[in-house]
């Protein structure tokens, strides 16, 4: 056969893709289920197994080995080409995702390996057995090493795992209509037409998917995140994203960020911890409203007074996928699964108006910011003295107030609206590089002073005694505007605009 | 399509959305529903005019009969028990209490079937702040005296959104692009409503407040109600097409009619009467999902026991001591004699029911001219979907420009339920008395809810799929209709007058249908009868 050079070519490209499947099933699962290490151990152990249990079936193929080499190559590249988006799409229903994972792995795997020993056995009349087995594996080696450097360093940033799975399809798939030309006399007429035919086919299916992207993700979607999306679904209330990069695991409510795992930790410490130390006594009955992420619930779960904490939060896919989606339930330290505590999904300005419940304690209120009408309810001094009323006369409450800096008009007029229900106010910042400088309320029913520290004994990443005050401080930048502000009612929303001029300022 | 559903869609919407909705041959799923209340059969009874034989068994007696329970009824009741006076009952034909307050029960919210919400009175209508501090709906006064309404019940902001060439805006006033000129004749405007906003006639009073009974009768004010509202904006040179629309807008809302058929003053009554002093904002309006029907169960909670529901008056027969009422009550004929009657019906009715009221007429009854409206409770699975994301989100009042419905009020908004299943009120103002009322009764459940469908869904084309029941109410004789020459004839200060023992009491005699109205004029029959 005059062409047996392009077909050790053939070898490379069968080589880089086998590996590139198994490092995009490595790293979706480790994306999706979390726990790197783990994740890449099984997949490769699955992945490489299932080659051996693939290689070990070649033998039964006895006619038309170049046929079935075809037929193999338009496999692979079927299931391999359409392996990330299909495990994005399983991965909605969180059960079932493991099983369809190895399930994958094993076939695509298996497939592979057969791949090599019936190339080997095609060739075997042209060469050496000496010749040929130290060619084939060489570039088979040599195949994996493009693919490893290829992946990190190209494919992964440059085309997103969707479309690098959808790519190596159609290389498999172009593979094996290509072999129908090599291979042309050994394979029969009528045959060779249906091939071509069907190998076209997969390229131009896989191709359209190349262009569209998939239906997890619009291409538009996945230019506005910086890293993969994991995880992206539309609930009733919102559009949910989950990313994951370098620096770990990121969640978008409507395309706006809520946390970077980088460092959330300074966010829901500063959230939660003034609170606690704000107030005299072990709080025992807390109140979190919004944090559907369970993030501020993990920080809560740290203090072992806590006898019970209600969780409010609108959206029943949010609070599931914080339980069920394993980076998530890493991130939050499972505390869904803590008995202490109790979800309700529902609007909270709904929930406080009609439930006849014992006061809190503690209140931690963590909403997303007003920047629509719905959510600008959440801030008004009627859902305030909502909230009074599920209140003690000792009882602290903490808000997330979003940025003094950005949105100083806003930050002070929640202040104002606080003190206009009847708090007294104690407003801190902090900063958050994910976000910024991000400010919070500190409020009680009578006056205090602001905390000087955290609680002793409790486990903190960011806080410590010496820098906790200076959370109360404001420099001149972030300080209250001279100009009267409005206090915001659900008869005026004048926070909702406060916040669209401010942010607006800045997104454009 | 057949030919009579192009018909229909031309006669309320118009013929360019009809053909285009009749283009659109797709089979849509229709929502269940059925026409509620207000049944026309009954109350044209009253115009057989048969004399009614009363077993001698069936009477009772009653220091005070007041004949209607809405809000006027209502009120006089209120009123009398306030005073003391428990003798006293009151008779409504329909089975329900309320009148165009009613309202309906329904998950998550109840929801209006007429009127929906209540301005903040001005402290100087003393009687109207008492029945709101009873309700608990105020607290305390502002450093001005004004009345301090609770947040919850002032309508929720956003209050209102135009939808216009596919799009949702802010505000009920269109300004997306409007031309230097309309920017200047809505400033122009504005400075007439504030000009008439600080008159003062010589004895200090005000060209238009409510109740309108405390409106000046300087000539100057009244005047303005010789002509219609369209004139008096093009004799001040107005014609700005969105100004137009938006003053136009306002008639329909308050009174059913139309610009040209709306006196100026009525008119210029709805702009001013609302606004404390210059420069101030329209008063705040209070409201409930159920809206004004949150007044009709207070009074009911005062008086409930009083009102006989399904006991239609069919003869007041007056007599030496006082009146005969004659009620016809699930087939039966009941009487109650009563010293005095407070005869709180629409006042066309009067001829009709108060035997010899035509041989010695005090008044023209027939004076007393009645729009007709049909109003539909669209019960919704879930929200419309956002179709733009610069669409500005669904308000308590959702206006369409371009129709001559009054679009729609959304029942959860108030109580900030801002997702699932909620309820749409749909306002149609049949603007042609007579005929609207014949075309109005012409037509069955399913074409009236076509006509709302097909008028929604030019602004959410996914109503048919969200929509699970739509049921109507026919309004005959809704509000009265403040045409020129009607408020300031004299006719109504006849008509203000008792008629051998019957005092009148309804919002018909302020010519204009307002809740304060009905209020007021209750609270004036229950004092001439105390």
């Amino acid at each position: 056969m005059k062409s047996t050079p392009l077909l050790f070519l053939n070898v490379i490209i069968i080589a880089t893709c086998g590996l590139i499947y198994e490092l995009l099933a490595a790293t979706v699962s480790s994306y999706v289920l979390g726990d790197s290490v783990t994740q890449f151990s099984l997949i490769i152990g699955v992945y490489l197994s299932a080659m051996g249990v693939g290689s070990y079936l070649s033998r039964y193929i006895d006619k038309n080995v170049a046929e079935k080499f075809i037929d193999i190559e338009l496999a692979v590249a079927i299931i391999g080409g359409f392996s990330a988006p299909l495990l994005f799409l399983t991965f909605a229903y969180v059960t079932y995702f493991s099983i369809i994972l190895y399930t994958m792995v094993f076939i695509i795997g298996m497939l592979v390996g057969l791949e090599i020993p019936l190339l080997m056995r095609i060739l075997k009349d042209e060469l050496d057995f000496k010749e040929l087995v130290s060619r084939v594996l060489a570039l088979d080696y040599i195949g994996a090493l493009v693919a490893s450097l290829l992946f990190p360093i190209f494919l992964v940033p440059k085309l997103g795992l969707n479309r690098t799975s959808l790519l190596f399809g159609m290389l498999n798939a172009a593979v094996g209509v290509w072999a129908t030309w090599l291979l042309e006399p050994l394979i029969g007429k009528r045959r060779i037409t249906f091939l071509r035919v069907a190998g076209f086919a997969v390229i131009v299916l896989l191709a359209i998917a190349f262009i569209k992207a998939d239906s997890l993700t619009t291409l538009a979607e996945d230019g506005l995140f910086p890293d993969n999306i994991v995880y992206a679904k539309s609930s009733p209330y919102q559009r949910i994203v989950v990313t994951k990069g370098k620096t770990g695991h990121a969640l978008y409510l409507n395309g706006n960020l809520q946390f970077h795992s980088f460092d959330e930790y300074r966010y829901h410490e500063a959230l939660v911890h003034p609170a606690f130390a704000a107030y005299d006594g072990d709080p025992k009955r807390i109140l979190v409203l919004g944090g559907g992420d369970g993030l501020a619930l993990r920080e809560v779960l740290k203090y072992p007074s806590v006898e019970s904490v209600d969780l409010v939060d609108l959206d029943p896919m949010m609070t599931g996928l914080s339980k069920d989606f394993p980076a998530l339930g890493e991130l939050n330290k499972h505390a869904f699964e803590d008995p202490r505590v109790k979800v309700a999904n529902g609007d909270a300005f709904v929930w406080l108006d009609n439930n006849e419940i014992p006061p809190f304690d503690l209140a931690i209120v963590d909403f997303p910011d007003p920047n629509n009408y719905a959510l600008g309810k959440l801030y008004t001094t009627r859902f305030y003295n909502l909230l009074k009323q599920k209140l003690k006369p000792e009882s602290a409450v903490v808000i997330q107030t979003t940025s003094p800096l950005i949105a100083p008009k806003s930050f002070w007029s929640v202040m104002k609206t606080l003190e206009a229900t009847g708090f007294s106010v104690k407003p801190y910042q902090t900063t958050v590089p994910s976000f910024g400088i991000w400010g919070f309320a500190l409020a009680r029913l009578q006056p205090f002073d602001e905390p000087q520290k955290p609680r002793p004994g409790v486990d903190l990443k960011f806080l410590n005694d010496q820098t906790f005050a200076s959370m109360f401080e404001f420099p001149n930048d972030t300080a209250k505007p001279k100009e009267e502000l409005e206090v915001n009612r659900l008869d005026n929303q004048s926070l909702v605009r406060y916040y669209e001029t401010e942010w607006r300022r800045v997104e454009q | 399509m057949n030919l009579s559903r192009r018909e229909l869609l031309t006669a309320f919407l118009g013929a360019p959305l009809a053909s285009v909705a009749c283009r659109s041959s797709a089979a849509r799923q229709f929502p269940e529903g059925e026409i509620v209340g207000q049944s026309a059969t009954i109350g044209h009874v009253l115009r057989e005019n048969r004399t009614f034989e009363v077993p001698p068994d069936n009477w009772d007696s009653r220091k005070v009969v007041i004949v209607g329970a809405g809000i006027a009824g209502l009120s006089a009741a209120w009123k009398l028990k306030r005073e003391g006076v428990n003798d006293f009952a009151v008779v409504e034909l329909e089975k329900e209490a309320g009148g165009t307050s009613s309202s309906g029960r329904g998950e998550p919210v109840g929801y209006p079937w007429a009127a929906h919400y209540l301005p903040v009175p001005f402290q100087e209508n003393g009687e109207l702040v008492t029945l709101l501090e009873e309700m608990n709906l105020t607290e305390g006064r502002g450093s001005e005296g004004q009345v301090l309404v609770k947040e919850q019940y002032l309508c929720r902001d956003p209050e209102e959104r135009v939808f216009y060439k596919g799009r949702w805006y802010d505000g009920l006033y269109l300004h997306v692009g409007e031309s230097q000129e309309d920017i200047r004749q809505l400033a122009e405007f504005q400075n007439h409503i504030e000009k008439w906003v600080n008159w003062r006639d010589e004895s200090g009073k005000r060209a238009f407040v409510v109740p309108s009974a405390n409106c000046s009768t300087d000539v100057e004010a009244t005047s303005l109600d010789k002509i219609s509202f369209a004139e008096w904006l093009s004799q001040n040179g107005l014609n700005s097409e969105r100004l137009i629309w938006y003053c136009d807008y306002a008639c329909r809302d308050d009174y059913g009619l139309k610009l040209e058929q709306t006196s100026a003053w009525a008119g210029l009554f709805y702009f001013c009467s609302r606004v404390q002093k210059s420069g101030d904002e329209s008063q705040p309006f209070i409201t409930f999902p159920e809206g004004n029907g949150r007044f009709v169960n207070h009074f009911l909670s005062r008086v409930g026991e009083h009102v006989r529901r399904s006991w239609m008056a069919v003869s007041l027969v007056p007599t030496e001591k006082g009146v005969e009422i004659i009620c016809l009550n699930n087939g039966a004929l009941r009487g109650i004699r009563a010293e005095r009657v407070i005869f709180a019906s629409p006042i066309f009715t009067a001829p009709y029911l108060i035997r010899g009221f035509r041989d010695d007429a005090p008044f023209a009854a027939t004076e007393f001219h009645h729009n007709a409206w049909f109003v539909a409770n669209m019960f919704l699975k879930d929200r419309p979907k956002q179709r733009f994301p610069k669409d500005f989100p669904m308000a308590w009042d959702n206006v369409l420009y371009e129709s001559p419905s009054l679009g729609y009020v959304t029942a959860t908004h108030q109580k900030g339920i801002d997702y699932g299943p909620t309820i749409l009120t749909y306002y149609y103002p049949m603007c042609h008395e007579e005929g609207g009322r014949t075309k109005l009764f012409n037509y069955e459940w399913r074409d009236l809810a076509d006509v709302c469908l097909t008028d929604m869904a030019r602004a959410h084309p996914d109503i048919y799929d969200l929509t699970t029941r739509i049921d109507i109410m026919r309004w005959g004789h809704a509000m009265i209709s403040p045409r020129p020459n009607f408020i300031h004839s004299g006719i109504r200060e006849k008509a203000m007058k008792p008629y051998r023992n019957i005092h009148f009491a309804h919002t018909d005699l302020s010519g204009i249908a307002l809740f304060e109205e009905a209020f007021y004029h209750g609270l004036r029959a229950a004092g001439e009868v105390i």
